[in-house]
């Protein structure tokens, strides 16, 4: 058979390489932000950019999509030309999937910081945007398809099958999760409500971890740490069943975010037993990896690349183990809303996604720059430094967790709640100083190994067309021994894609559809009525100042949580919630009762100036929301997207939004003006008052005790007042 | 676009569940038996792909 003589494109690869190490110090540097914010509330400025509510999903957002989205894109350009033996498939797709992505990144960072968020977490930016990611993410589909299709290598190797998975996923996850309506170009509505839309959103979120943190870094884990140990992977065989076990079993896990919510019982059982039968491929993989390292245990002393891989994949380990953990009811009552889910998370990020990145970093540079790499030592003392970073951001993070939750939980002997909220915060303020610490060493590894890299880019020279031979596939086949069934999938990229789309799919439906589509499992409850047009206004501000980053909106039925917060959550009272607003973290106390708790000068003084109601308080001042007058010239349209998506507001409603506003925006200035409050004109403040006085009402007020009880009873929403 | 709860009027809707369900099971039954009967110099050069110097 005739050699034939290609060339393997590294420019992509340096130009996602170069990015991935530009967002990863941007990426980082967020973080360090928010987390120095939480301690010392003068970092948030006074201005709306740099209020955590708004900082923090730019953080997220910088380091999954931008740092770990081109990291991704880096691994996956290099190890898939060379194990399709081709070029990528096209030239102009490299560049615009590359200027594509960074553009994305470059819009996030101005809309979230602009305030423009659809309100989801990890899928907050708007809708503009997420038609470009998927027009991105098809040319990115493009790419890795056209390879395989034009490969000189028969067999498809297992790498190559977590990118379809990934690719194919994730589009699946983009494209339900982020179906809203759009009101205006930098505003949307979730389309779904309330519970379906928590639950879609951590199908989501959930799955986001499995296949765009995950998937494609097993991937890059089964291409490189071969090549760094220049060993083959311990058992191909387990590869395969890792593969097909994980990525069925991921999908389903999604609603172990939302124990003891309002989520039907079913489906948080269901997402239990998924996420504890995860462990097996989880650790199947992860045993894959360091098995492949026996015997060149001698080898990982002196590579950095091994090292960081060793680091990465034990991190692996030690998230996927703690997640099924985690997943658990009796577990998850203590963790759930405290920093014990921020140590966990920081685990995968920094130690699985962030190590593997610098490992696959360290390995590419070298070898793209044709040199070896400038310093080794410098890349073991990032290592370390890294390493004491990861330990002393998680370990006080997992401390401050723990005992929060039990501060929160705790009862004096005449069974009074011990502690107020504000105590348990302050009292975990010194483990988020250290936290602060041990991500300010991350960041300095980090730094180090950008200047290492630099130099080490100095003294190469770049080979942007790497000269390769191989020969063409056979038109023929010569098969193996027996064939089979799995051969057929298994070189067949196209089958690959429909049998990773059907594995995924089919755990993605059982899981939403029935809670979407049957009644039964949200019941209503007649007294919640939609928004008025001034608390619709008030909670679009809630919504784009990034409360329920730091405050939940969902009582779950604890003795201490009803005792604290008032009447537990119910499905049902967030039938007209685009998007849901329960929240993942309380930085700050639960808000779902929050309506008629305080007076609305209460609001007023400590929306200006939280220190001065709450002393101690670490929650930003957001003194704009006093100056600036509410933009009432789209009430109409928000009036009319929310018929359009099923909240029954009257007929011609939206004509008349406005008159309604400014009567229910007047009451408030009166009741203001009582305690010689004068807001002037209609300001933001106002609606955001009026949203505040009723979240939660609707059930106080209009149901008596016996009818909640009633509802309970008859097992309404399949829950029941746990003790503790 | 209103939200309406077309499933509810299908009965015994739980089967497509479990069909599903059951079908990924055999799936996945079908692929240990191959992964396991696979031909072992088939696996052992897909195993070497990433180390190919070609």
């Amino acid at each position: 058979m005739q050699v034939e003589k290609f060339y393997y494109d590294n420019k992509t690869v340096k130009w996602f390489a170069y990015a991935t190490l530009f967002w990863s110090i941007v990426g980082m540097l967020a973080g360090l932000w928010v987390a120095i914010a939480l301690y010392y509330p003068p970092m948030n400025l006074g201005i709306p950019a740099t209020t955590f509510g708004r900082m923090r999903p730019v953080h997220t957002n910088a380091v999954i999509f931008a740092f770990v989205g081109n990291g991704i894109f880096m691994g996956v350009y290099y190890s898939l030309q060379r194990l399709c033996k081709a070029r990528i498939f096209n030239d102009t797709l490299s560049k615009i999937h590359f200027w594509g992505w960074q553009l994305i990144i470059v819009a996030g960072a101005i809309t979230l910081w602009a305030g423009k968020t659809s309100g989801k977490e990890y899928a907050e930016l708007e809708w503009p945007i997420d038609i470009a990611i998927t027009l991105v993410w098809v040319v990115f589909g493009i790419q890795i398809f056209g390879t395989i299709l034009k490969r000189r290598e028969r067999h498809i190797y297992v790498a190559i099958w977590f990118y379809i998975a990934t690719w194919v996923t994730v589009a699946m996850l983009h494209i339900v999760n982020s179906i809203e309506l759009p009101v205006s170009l930098w505003k949307s509505y979730s389309w779904y409500a309330g519970v379906q839309d928590a639950l879609v959103q951590w199908w989501y979120g959930h799955n986001a971890v499995a296949f765009f943190l995950t998937t494609p870094y097993l991937g890059l884990m089964y291409y490189f740490l071969p090549k760094a140990a220049n060993r083959p992977i311990y058992s191909y065989r387990l590869s395969i069943i890792h593969f097909w076990a994980l990525i069925f079993i991921y999908i389903w896990a999604g609603p172990h975010h939302l124990l003891y919510t309002a989520l039907p019982d079913w489906a948080q059982s269901l997402g239990v037993v998924f996420s504890v039968m995860l462990i097996a491929p989880s650790w199947g993989g992860m045993l894959n990896g360091l098995f492949t390292l026996r015997g060149a245990w001698d080898k990982v002393r002196e590579e950095p690349v091994l090292k960081f891989l060793v680091v990465a994949i034990t991190c692996y380990g030690m998230a996927t183990f703690e997640g099924p953990m985690l997943a658990l009811k009796n577990v998850n009552a203590i963790s759930h809303f405290t920093d014990w889910t921020i140590a966990h998370v920081h685990v995968g990020a920094l130690g699985w996604n962030g190590f593997l990145t610098f490992g696959v970093l360290y390995y590419l540079i070298p070898r793209m720059w044709n040199t070896p790499l400038y310093s080794k030592k410098l890349a073991g003392s990032h290592f370390w430094i890294g390493t004491i970073g990861i330990v002393l951001y998680v370990v006080p993070l997992y401390w401050a967790g723990f005992t929060q939750s039990m501060m929160w939980k705790t009862f004096t002997e005449e069974g009074q709640l011990k502690f107020q909220f504000l105590e348990t915060v302050t009292h975990i303020i010194p483990m988020y100083i250290t936290r602060s610490l041990g991500g300010t060493l991350y960041l300095i590894g980090a730094l180090i190994m950008v200047y290492n890299l630099r130099k080490t880019i100095q003294q190469g020279s770049f080979v942007a067309n790497e000269a390769a031979e191989a020969a063409p596939l056979p038109k023929v086949f010569q098969p193996h021994g027996k064939q089979h069934w799995h051969r057929w999938i298994e070189r067949r990229p196209i089958q690959m894609l429909v049998f990773s789309l059907i594995a995924v799919a089919i755990g993605g439906l059982i899981e939403l559809v029935p809670t979407f589509l049957v009644k039964s499992n949200i019941p209503t409850i007649s007294s919640v009525k939609p928004y008025t047009a001034l608390e619709l206004q008030g909670r679009d501000i809630y919504v784009r100042e990034g409360c329920y980053l730091c405050h939940s909106q969902m009582i779950r039925p604890f003795r201490d949580e009803v005792a604290r917060y008032g009447e537990y959550s119910k499905a049902g009272e967030f039938v007209y919630d685009h998007p849901f607003q329960w929240g993942s973290k309380r930085t700050g106390p639960d808000l779902a009762r929050i309506g008629g708790k305080y007076p609305d000068s209460w609001h007023y003084n400590h929306m200006m100036d939280p220190q001065s109601m709450s002393p101690g308080s670490i929650m930003p001042s957001y003194p704009w929301l006093l100056d600036n007058a509410i933009d009432t010239s789209g009430t109409a349209a928000k009036i009319r997207a929310m018929q359009e998506l099923g909240v029954p507001y009257p007929e011609g409603y939206a004509a008349q939004a406005n008159k309604d506003l400014l009567v229910q925006a007047a009451g408030i200035k009166n009741s203001l003006k009582a305690d010689k409050i004068h807001p002037g004109d209609i300001k933001e403040i106002v609606a955001l008052i009026a949203y505040l006085q009723r979240v939660g009402k609707d059930i106080r007020t209009a149901a008596p005790a016996g009818t909640q009880k009633e509802e309970a009873a008859k097992g309404g929403d399949g829950t029941a007042i746990m003790g503790n | 676009m209103k939200f309406i709860n077309y499933l509810e009027k299908v009965s015994g809707v739980s089967i497509y569940g479990l069909t599903s369900l059951t079908l990924f099971g055999l799936f996945f039954i079908g692929m240990l038996i191959w992964t396991a009967r696979a031909d072992k110099n088939m696996i052992e050069e897909i195993r070497q792909i990433p180390l190919d110097k070609s």
